[in-house]
């Protein structure tokens, strides 16, 4: 029964509730859009939920102009890529899987940018590296996708504890994790000695996981993610994580000379490098990534500048790219799944069998070009008239600028108009054809907001841009988006780089097959990730092949050597009082003593294995017999019982093993268990020689009845004074329990 | 090999035990014993089985698998700790719904809540793996045992 319906659902395509994720994000799009008129008047709606308050964590949550751009564009495009994967997948029994785990991603997102609780903000950010290697490696059959998925945790991964000791760091210096509060004390911490460290550790993060260089390698290699995948964390949420929080923290930490020229020369090059390698693409997707690299790093670099031009330039810049670049991602899924190609070689001409792709094609390229009158060429003109006031290299930010939009135009070019015009038709697919609605809609939606912010940029700027750039400086935005700035620099770099642009596209193929024959001869980036790989597995292995040798006695060896190093460690370093040290006179003291001497010479002198374990037990027993005399009957029947069972145990493992044979007397194993012994043997009475504190005694014996209801100390701590420890304690139990049964049967396997 | 004495004894010891093991868990919120100590003994009661008439013997005595039972050990802890933090909000503290306290401080009625079922948990925990790696290890060595006879 249950076989049939998954069959029928198979062939059918997945039921209307694959639309459901893309309605929810629909509606939570709306429900933030609410919000857009009371934060643009200056209102900034909080919400605080208690989580930790002795350690001053909250999940708290705040919404200022960055956070609400970011949760609309979330959200939005959200709901644009939740329908299209819902259609692109729509036969693949994994899509529920997918949706799942891509709105697990969009939560952690969303949390990230609206969380104003530093601890709070890290853990959504961890929610996104682990979302986002699930979903790169979402063809986990194949190699090169769990690599590539790898790469992206461990690189991203790395980049999160950094900054988490960075978060840290601040909180502790500021007294305050919340992030509205740190960024109010912006004088501090940039005058504080500490600032150099807590800057590398926070730029750390943001680099690794928005792709900068020395890091921008694990984002061409998480292309291997499906389509929609990419299109939402590779354009517009994801690799936008680092932006955003350099943006969030620029008023506590922005402005100084370290951050500038880091944030400059490292955006600035990282965006010409991803520039020229988009170029060299031929997989229009892969393209797209380096595009991607290219467009964080012009942010990055305007949030160097430090000036609040760059900031209007930055956040218009983000909001211009997310709309082409995700809808860009989105119809190279088009052009892939009608045409059945997306390397730009293999097809062409299809203008005339695709006409809707060819315009959603064409309206977000222009965007990318940054061709008037597309929200690109806004962005473009603030990021000229940034690079005119930028406080250091204005010539060098501008003229970075001007060749990485112009290799944008190129490669705008590649994918608008390669695979479409000028050729006669030629694909891997027979018949190429529009797809279905639930593909083209996203896209199309994306590519007309880039021409709607073009052709009304006031309202853009007054709805969105001006509250971002008030959250990232503090003051009032300086310019105000216009398509027509007048005739000036920036309006003539801009004609300068359609030129330039226009040249470097009719020169795409010379130049990416100069780039092809070049790239095996210029030196790898990802060459540091790949060594320090093989380093570390070379480590483990020499560490493994020396402390895990296979040879129990050594196991047993270095264990006890170590813990005996450590109680005479802790005896010469601590200070205890050496005890008054009296012969018993009791009759029965020295009975137990003759029974637990005695089964010990046996242990020592018996050739017989179970001899030894039975002698053993005997000195368990005389143990147990102390603690009967002292009182602690819980813990002597607790002892009686576990050595009754050790017995039984040793007995069935041993018995099997050969006739030990004399054994030879071990100088080197004899002295670690003197060493040992009599560690144990001083440890003990000097903490018999010490004034035992009885504060803990007393309370137990006084709260046990009244507030535990139990006259049984010992049960009564165990179950519940302290019911979280034996909760771990039990559930460490199962486990080893578990490990060790599987243990055995892997044994059984292999005798077979 | 099995032995005629010890096979009888079993027969009469193994219920005593675990009657034992059942009485030291109840009583051991006010006297000594508890979930622990009851776990071990029961676990003794089925090592005895074992080595008296056999794995099979011992398997078909348990009824359960020794996972199960150890898995629902944990359940039961887990249900009370839950359940604590739903009365009062705090995970694992203990409940008591049967017991009023009256004027005096004198204590009425079963002594039965969440710190029981919590106890009731270690109880099954341990027996069910102590039971567990016992039946697993002598399947290892029993099989490791015909290997050498053939």
């Amino acid at each position: 029964m249950a076989e049939g319906i998954s069959v029928t659902t198979t062939q059918a395509g997945a039921g209307p509730w694959r639309l459901i994720p893309a309605a929810a994000a629909a509606a939570a799009t709306l429900w933030f859009a609410g919000f857009v008129a009371p934060v643009s008047h200056g209102e900034i709606p909080q919400y605080v939920l208690p989580w930790v308050p002795m350690l001053g964590i909250d999940f708290a949550f705040r919404l200022d102009g960055l956070s609400l751009a970011f949760a609309l564009l979330i959200c939005g495009i959200g709901a644009l890529v939740f329908l299209y994967a819902a259609t692109y997948f729509r036969s693949d029994r994994r899509l529920g899987s997918l949706l799942l785990t891509l709105i697990a991603f969009a939560i952690s997102m969303l949390g990230l940018t609206v969380a104003d609780d530093a601890v709070t903000l890290f853990v959504f950010w961890e929610g996104t590296t682990v979302t986002s290697w699930l979903l790169v490696g979402f063809d986990h059959e194949r190699e090169k996708s769990r690599a590539a998925a790898l790469q992206a945790l461990l690189v991203t991964g790395m980049g999160g504890l950094a900054l988490l000791a960075g978060l840290l760091i601040m909180g502790g210096m500021a007294g305050t994790y919340r992030l509205s509060e740190m960024n109010a004390m912006g004088e501090m911490f940039r005058a504080s000695g500490l600032y150099p460290l807590i800057f590398a550790l926070v730029i750390l993060g943001c680099f690794t996981k928005s792709a900068q260089w020395p890091f921008q390698f694990w984002l061409p290699g998480a292309m291997a993610a499906p389509t929609p995948v990419s299109a939402y964390l590779h354009s517009a949420t994801m690799v936008k994580a680092g932006v955003y929080l350099m943006a969030r923290l620029t008023p506590a930490l922005g402005g100084t000379d370290l951050w500038i020229w880091t944030l400059v020369p490292v955006g600035a090059f990282t965006m010409i490098l991803a520039s020229v390698w988009a170029m060299r693409q031929t997989d229009l997707k892969l393209m797209l990534a380096f595009t991607t690299i290219m467009g964080l790093s012009v942010i990055t670099m305007l949030l160097g500048v430090s000036t609040p031009e760059a900031a209007v330039a930055a956040m218009t810049f983000l909001l211009v790219h997310a709309f082409y670049k995700a809808g860009l991602f989105l119809s190279v899924g088009m052009i892939e799944k009608g045409a059945g190609s997306r390397e730009y070689p293999e097809v062409a001409g299809l203008a005339a069998a695709m006409p809707l792709t060819t315009t959603v094609i064409a309206l977000a390229a222009l965007s990318m070009a940054g061709a008037p009158p597309f929200f690109g060429f806004i962005g473009k003109e603030v990021i000229y008239e940034a690079a005119g006031h930028a406080p250091v290299l204005p010539l060098f930010v501008a003229g970075a600028a001007l060749v990485a939009n112009a290799l944008m135009i190129g490669c705008a070019g590649m994918v608008a108009i390669r695979p479409f015009f000028f050729r006669p038709r030629r694909s891997p697919r027979d018949m190429p054809a529009d797809p279905g609605w639930g593909l083209w809609l996203g896209p199309a939606i994306l590519a007309a907001l880039g021409l709607f912010c073009g052709l009304f940029p006031g309202t853009v700027d007054h709805a969105l841009v001006a509250p971002m750039v008030h959250a990232v400086t503090g003051a009032e935005s300086p310019t105000h988006l216009a398509l027509w700035h007048g005739i000036g620099a920036p309006l003539i770099l801009s004609l300068v780089t359609f030129a330039l642009g226009g040249c470097l596209y009719l020169l795409l193929d010379p130049i990416r097959d100069r780039l092809a024959a070049a790239e095996p001869s210029l030196p790898r980036t990802e060459g540091w990730y790949d060594a320090a790989l093989v380093g570390i597995a070379a480590i483990a292995a020499a560490l493994t092949g020396a402390l895990q040798n296979g040879r129990m006695t050594s196991y047993l060896r270095w264990t006890f050597l170590t813990l005996g190093a450590l109680i005479w460690l802790a005896l010469f370093v601590g200070h205890g009082t050496w005890p008054a040290f009296t012969l018993s006179r009791e009759i029965m003291d020295w009975a137990i003593f003759v029974i637990i001497v005695v089964s010990i010479v046996m242990v020592l002198r018996t050739h017989s294995r179970l001899t030894a374990i039975t002698a053993l037990g005997g000195v368990g027993s005389g143990i147990a017999i102390i603690f009967v005399l002292y009182g602690a009957i819980d813990v002597a029947m607790t002892q009686l019982f576990v050595e009754i069972l050790v017995v039984i145990f040793l007995a069935i493992a041993m018995v099997r093993l050969p006739p030990t044979g004399a054994m030879p007397f071990r100088v080197g194993n004899a002295l670690v268990a003197a060493v040992l012994g009599l560690g144990v043997f001083v440890v003990q009475l000097s903490v018999l020689g010490t004034d035992l504190d009885l504060f803990m005694t007393v309370f137990f014996e006084q709260s046990s009845v009244p507030s535990a209801l139990g006259h049984n100390i010992v049960n009564v701590i165990l179950v519940d004074f302290r019911g979280f420890d034996t909760m771990g304690e039990i559930s460490v139990v199962v486990i080893a329990g578990v490990a060790s049964i599987a243990a055995l049967r892997a044994g059984r396997r292999t005798l077979r | 090999m099995k032995s005629l004495i010890l096979s009888t004894c079993t027969r009469m010891l193994m219920p005593l035990i675990l009657i034992l093991s059942v009485f030291v868990f109840w009583r051991g919120h006010n006297e000594p014993g508890g979930g622990f100590i009851g776990g071990l003994l029961a676990a003794t009661a089925f090592a005895l089985v074992e080595k008296a008439e056999g794995l099979e013997a011992a398997k078909r005595a348990l009824r359960f698998r020794p996972q199960s039972i150890a898995a629902f050990g944990l359940g039961c802890a887990l249900v009370s700790g839950v359940w604590g933090g739903l009365q009062y909000g705090y995970f694992l503290k203990g409940v008591w719904p049967f017991i009023t306290i009256d004027a005096e401080g004198n204590k009425h009625g079963l002594p039965f809540g969440s710190i029981f079922l919590f106890d009731l948990g270690v109880y099954f925990v341990v027996l069910g793996t102590v039971c567990g790696i016992l039946f697993a290890l002598e399947d290892v060595v029993s099989r490791e045992a015909d290997v050498e006879e053939d």
